[in-house]
């Protein structure tokens, strides 16, 4: 790969980067925080490509006669047309978020015991589903009763896969880094629980605690349940991880 | 743009057919990308088709996405290395004994906020300045695991174990200068070799920082899509069911989980979520996954043979793993016990 194509390669990786970062592309793979990053990242390898593409030419125009010279000691690397292979993936396949398949895959996570603030007002009181599931295994619901003692109603969306039973799961999948780090939150449903839905479709459902459980045989987690009172199909929220 | 062929072989070695040929490789480029974006649809299209194929191709580009940045800035700062910083900074900042800036090195490792895809183009700049090879090993290993950010994440991670951080970081810091001193008695000049990389005296500051950062940009990326792709096909074929078996042996799952952190490259500021996940593994595996993940993995394997070379990689890395699993049980059964 000679200089020239490094180039070309170099502004194709910087503006799918940026391409990615600017829109809200970036956050089917990456957390939210990696943004100013990744913008710099993107631009410093625009910069870099016209650098090179300018350096380049300039040279060829002036020092054509320094050419053995010059390449006496290059030995341009051949790896670098590999690199085509992430603009491929960012620009041409962009493909969506972790869903089901990835899901069943990792098992649900292990989640760990925090504080339970008061639910957050309204009713049903918008909650994500690491809170409700932290809430209904830790705490065993006590947290999400009214003063009354009475379970309050509470709303979580996800999208669905399938669950130990072979029934769906209200899934969310949460990231620490990027989605090679992602790990399951499964929630299963009684009640009411959605019908007629394939996987990977998203639904909002409300619902109140119930003590039921279910043991995920991938990674021998606790799956905490919800008593589904009502749902409804959802488009995928922007940010598709918790 | 002109799009002259230029022959990148030096002029006193044979010619290869490719000489003769009269595409160069900006026009296979821009052939290539026309028949991708003509046939778009189609591939896009039969990637949906296959759940895998599709959480592959996710898991592939997030990977790439989260380690851009990390190898930008890596491959910027080893450029300022290569072309502000005078070689006679690193006489003097590092001991002139080489036993003595092993151990150096490695606390130096603290100050680079970073994942391990950044510091191998560090290394290589750093031995390319003139630092002794077992000083920027030792840099190399010690960097991406014991600085405040992974360290932080790891507390996070394991807010009812403290000692994991304290694990880690003492772990980490022990494997990487002995490892340090491990090169300095047995390791051999002629097994780094450190690509040609296009002559930056006499350049113009800019130019020469450009060509450094092209250069190992093109190079230690190279390596890291085929590093990132691997992780990515581990990734989705291993279903976590394999791990439950071996979790309850001891020996083995210590094992285990240092070749997952091997095969999984994850990015050592997210390993600790991971390993907290892992509960049905013992603290002590989960410490040698932590330990052996910054150090040795798939693309960093990948990137060091393109960065030192294979015939370095390939001593360096099985040796890496086995000394840090080894420090790893040991410093668990101390510490968990």
């Amino acid at each position: 790969m000679n200089r020239q194509a490094q180039g070309v390669v170099l502004l194709l990786l910087g503006g799918a980067v940026l391409k990615a970062s600017l829109s809200d592309m970036y956050l089917r793979y990456v957390k939210e925080s990696l943004q100013p990053f990744l913008i710099a990242a993107g631009a410093l390898l625009v910069i870099a490509a016209v650098m090179t593409i300018y350096h380049d030419l300039k040279k060829e125009r002036h020092e054509e006669h320094e050419e053995h010279d010059e390449h006496g000691h290059h030995h341009e690397p051949r790896v670098g047309w590999m690199l085509i292979a992430p603009v491929l993936g960012l620009l041409l396949v962009a493909p969506p978020a972790l869903g089901a398949f990835a899901a069943g895959q990792s098992g649900s996570a292990k989640l760990q015991d925090v504080d339970y603030p008061p639910l957050p007002a309204g009713d049903p009181a918008q909650i994500s589903v690491l809170d409700y599931a932290t809430r209904a295994i830790f705490d065993k619901g006590v947290s999400m009763k009214d003063g009354a003692g009475q379970d309050r109603k509470v709303q979580i969306s996800g999208f669905l896969s399938q669950g130990p039973d072979g029934k769906p799961v209200l899934t969310r999948m949460m990231l620490s880094c990027c989605a090679a780090d992602a790990r399951a939150i499964k929630i299963g449903m009684s009640g009411r629980p959605p019908e007629g839905l394939g996987e990977n479709q998203w639904v909002e459902v409300v619902g109140v605690y119930t003590a039921a459980t279910a043991k995920d045989p991938v990674s021998n987690n606790e799956i905490p349940f919800i008593e589904v009172l009502e749902w409804k199909q959802i488009d995928p929220p922007r940010n598709q991880y918790e | 743009m002109t799009v002259t062929e230029r022959p990148d072989i030096a002029p006193n070695t044979p010619p290869e057919p490719k000489r003769d040929r009269r595409v160069g490789s900006v026009e296979v480029l821009a052939l290539l990308l026309i028949v991708l974006v003509v046939f778009r649809g189609p591939i896009a299209a039969k990637i949906v088709e296959f759940p895998l194929l599709q959480t592959w191709t996710t898991v592939f580009v997030s990977v790439m996405v989260q380690a851009m940045p990390f190898l930008v800035f890596g491959v910027a700062l080893s450029a300022v290395i290569a072309v502000y910083v005078p070689r006679s900074f690193w006489a003097k900042a590092l001991p002139k004994h080489p036993a003595l800036a092993v151990p150096v090195a490695s606390c130096a490792g603290v100050i680079l906020p970073g994942c391990e895809c950044g510091s191998v183009p560090i290394a290589g700049s750093l031995i390319r300045r003139g630092v002794t090879p077992a000083a920027a090993l030792a840099f190399l290993l010690a960097a991406p695991a014991i600085n405040p950010i992974v360290l932080t994440a790891t507390a996070v991670a394991f807010p009812k174990n403290p000692e994991m951080v304290v694990g880690r970081g003492v772990a980490s810091l022990i494997v990487a200068m002995i490892m340090g001193w491990l090169w300095l008695r047995l390791g051999k000049a002629e097994w780094i070799k450190l690509p040609h990389r296009p002559e930056l005296e006499g350049m113009s500051k800019s130019r020469a920082f450009f060509g450094a950062l092209r250069h190992d940009v093109v190079h230690a990326g190279g390596f890291l899509v085929l590093g990132a792709m691997a992780a990515a096909t581990i990734n989705v074929i291993v279903p976590a069911r394999w791990l439950q078996t071996l979790a309850d042996n001891p020996w083995l799952s210590v094992i285990a989980l240092a070749i997952l952190a091997v095969l999984l490259s994850i990015c050592s500021e997210a390993d600790a979520f991971v390993a907290a996940s892992l509960s049905q593994f013992s603290l002590t595996s989960r410490l040698a996954f932590l330990v052996v993940g910054p150090m040795v993995d798939l693309k960093l394997i990948s990137m060091q043979a393109g960065v030192f070379g294979r015939r370095f990689a390939f001593r360096f890395a099985p040796t890496t793993l086995v000394v840090a699993t080894a420090i790893a049980a040991l410093t668990g059964w101390l510490v968990f016990s």
